[in-house]
C-alpha cells in the first residue's frame, strides 16, 4: 500500500473515533500518531485490513492518551472501551471534517495545515517542511487552530466558500521538498467533488487540472520562470485538459456561474489554444467581464487588462489599465507588457526593472530582471 | 560554526568594480550570473554547509511602539538607505577560513562581461550557545 492510499483512509477513521466518542482534537492527534507509526511499519509488514488496523491503533492511542490525562486528574475514566459505530454515513464525516477544519473562526494559514492533517493525512513534518517552516511552529500552528475550534459542532453543514479558498491556497503553493501540495491539493478537490453536488466544487477541480497540466512547461533551467506566451505547449497534459474540459462544461451547464468556473473557462481558453495568437482572447475578456461582476476584484481587473490588449491592441490595454490603482501587484510588470507592445522599449525597461523590484518571489524577480534586460538589448 | 554571508544592495566598501544593476546587462549574463548563484548553493547543499538562503525584497519600513493604545508608527521606505541588504546565505563550516574561502568563491559571480563581479559580502559569526566544558 503507497502512502496517498493510506492517506486517504484518515479523515473517515477520525470519523469513527469522533463518533465513538472521541472529541476532534483527541482524535485527530491520535490518528496522526497512528499513521506515523503506519509509515514506520507497513513497508514491512503491511495489514491485511488497512483500515481496521488504522481505527484499532489510533483508538488505542486515544484510550491511553485520555487515561493518563483521567488519571493526571484522579477521576474515573468515562469514554466507554469499544461503543457502537454511529448510524452517520462515512462520506458526511469526510464532509464535515472539511467544513471544521476550514472554518470562518480559522485564519487561511492555520486552515490550510488543519485540512492538510487532517482530512489530507500529511504529517505534521511534511506540512512544515512544504511550507519551509521549522516542524515545531507547524505543530503549534495546528494545536492553536484546534483548540480555537475545540467544541464547535461537528453537525452543522459549513462554509463551503472557505473550504475550497483553503483548498486553492495549498494548490497555489505548488510543489516545495518532498511534498507536492498541487496533487495532494488536487486530490482533496476531487474528493470534495465526490462528497457535494456544487458547481463551484468542479469548477475548482477544472481550474487546478488546467494549471496541472501546464505544469511540466511553466519552468525552464534552474527553475526560471516560462511566460504562457513561450511555453512548450506540446508539453501540456492534455489528458487533464480532457478530463477537466468535461467537469467544466458539466458544471457549466447547471447555469450557477462563480469564479471559480469563469477562472477555469479561461484557463480552458487558454488550453485550447495552439499559441498565444491562436488564442480567443476576445472570449478570455468576456470571462474577465464576468469575473469581474463576481468579485469586483482589483486583480481580476489587471489581469483584464492583458487580456484586453491581445484581444484589441496594446492601446486598448493601457486603456483598461488606466482604471486599475498602480498599488495592485504586478501592475508595473503589465504596463511594461503592454508599452513593450505598444512600441515603447525604454519605458518598458524601466517599468520591468521597476516591477522586478516590486517582484514577491526570486523567480518572478528574475524573470523580470530578464525581461528588462532583454527589452534594453532589443535595437530601436 | 555558522556563519551568516550578507549581500547587500547597497552600502560596505566602495565596490572594486562599479558594475550597473542587473536589469542593464545583457540577457544571457544574466542568466550567468544567477546560474552561478544556484550552482553555489547546490554544491554546499552537497557538502553538508548549507543551512539557509532567502532574498529580500528592496523596500523596507521602519516602525517603532508609539505608547499605549497608539498603532505603532511607521517611517520610510527610504529610497537612498545607505545600508541596503539584498539577502542572505547561512552556512555551518569548520572555520572561519572556510567561511572566507566560501564568501570569496561566491563573490565570484559572474559580472556583466562575463569575469568575476568582485562584490564585497559581509561574513557575520553566529553567537552560539555556552560550551558544557569550559576547562
Amino acid at each position: 500500500m503507497n502512502e496517498s492510499l493510506l492517506r486517504e483512509l484518515v479523515p473517515a477513521v477520525i470519523g469513527v473515533l469522533v463518533r465513538r466518542g472521541a472529541d476532534f482534537a483527541s482524535a485527530e492527534d491520535a490518528v496522526q500518531e497512528a499513521l506515523i507509526r503506519a509509515l514506520d511499519t507497513w513497508a514491512e509488514d503491511p495489514p491485511r485490513d488497512p483500515k481496521a488496523w488504522l481505527v484499532t491503533a489510533a483508538w488505542r492511542k486515544f484510550l491511553d492518551a485520555t487515561r493518563s490525562e483521567e488519571s493526571r486528574r484522579g477521576r474515573e475514566l468515562v469514554v466507554d472501551a469499544e461503543p457502537p459505530a454511529g448510524p452517520v454515513p462515512a462520506s458526511d464525516d469526510t464532509l464535515r471534517l472539511y467544513f471544521l477544519c476550514a472554518h470562518p473562526a480559522l485564519p487561511p494559514s492555520s486552515a490550510v495545515a488543519l485540512t492538510l492533517r487532517a482530512v489530507g493525512g500529511l504529517t505534521t513534518r511534511q506540512i512544515a517542511a512544504a511550507y519551509l517552516v521549522p516542524e515545531a511552529t507547524m505543530a503549534q500552528r495546528i494545536s492553536r487552530a484546534k483548540r480555537r475550534i475545540a467544541g464547535l459542532p461537528l453537525d452543522q453543514p459549513g462554509d463551503l466558500g472557505t473550504v475550497l479558498r483553503a483548498l486553492y491556497l495549498v494548490f497555489n503553493e505548488g510543489y516545495s521538498g518532498d511534498v507536492d501540495l498541487a496533487a495532494e491539493a488536487i486530490r482533496l478537490a476531487r474528493q470534495l467533488v465526490a462528497l457535494t453536488d456544487e458547481p463551484e466544487v468542479s469548477g475548482l477541480l477544472a481550474l487546478m487540472l488546467l494549471h496541472h497540466a501546464r505544469r511540466a512547461s511553466r519552468t525552464g533551467p534552474g527553475g526560471r520562470l516560462v511566460p504562457l506566451a513561450e511555453q512548450d505547449r506540446s508539453r501540456w497534459d492534455t489528458v487533464l485538459i480532457s478530463e477537466a474540459v468535461v467537469i467544466l462544461q458539466a458544471a457549466l451547464a447547471r447555469d450557477q456561474l462563480g469564479e471559480y468556473q469563469a477562472q477555469a473557462a479561461i484557463a480552458a481558453l487558454h488550453a485550447d489554444a495552439r499559441s498565444t495568437a491562436e488564442t480567443d482572447w476576445v472570449q478570455i475578456v468576456e470571462w474577465y467581464d464576468e469575473l469581474l461582476r463576481l468579485t469586483g476584484s482589483p486583480v481580476v481587473r489587471l489581469n483584464r487588462a492583458v487580456a484586453v490588449g491581445e484581444a484589441d491592441g496594446p492601446g486598448a490595454g493601457l486603456a483598461a489599465l488606466a482604471d486599475v490603482s498602480a498599488s495592485v501587484p504586478r501592475h508595473a510588470a503589465v504596463s511594461a507588457y503592454l508599452h513593450e507592445r505598444a512600441g515603447d522599449p525604454e519605458l518598458a525597461a524601466e517599468l520591468y526593472a521597476e516591477a522586478s523590484r516590486a517582484a514577491s518571489s526570486v523567480a518572478e524577480r528574475d524573470h523580470l530582471t530578464r525581461e528588462a534586460a532583454r527589452v534594453r538589448r532589443r535595437p530601436g | 560554526m555558522k556563519y551568516l554571508l550578507l549581500k547587500h544592495y547597497r552600502g560596505g566598501p566602495t565596490p572594486f568594480v562599479d558594475f550597473p544593476p542587473l536589469d542593464q546587462w545583457e540577457p544571457e549574463k544574466v542568466d550567468a550570473h544567477i546560474q552561478y548563484m544556484q550552482d553555489f548553493a547546490a554544491r554546499l547543499q552537497e557538502t553538508g554547509e548549507f543551512v539557509d538562503g532567502q532574498a529580500l525584497a528592496p523596500e523596507g519600513t521602519f516602525v517603532r511602539y508609539d505608547g499605549e493604545g497608539r498603532p505603532p508608527v511607521t517611517d520610510g521606505p527610504f529610497a537612498e538607505t545607505k545600508d541596503l541588504i539584498a539577502g542572505w546565505m547561512v552556512i555551518d563550516v569548520e572555520s572561519w577560513d572556510r567561511a572566507l574561502e566560501l564568501a570569496g568563491e561566491l563573490s565570484a559571480a559572474p559580472g556583466p562581461d562575463g569575469k568575476p563581479i568582485y562584490e564585497w559580502l559581509e561574513v557575520r559569526p553566529f553567537l552560539g550557545g555556552p560550551p558544557t566544558i569550559t576547562e
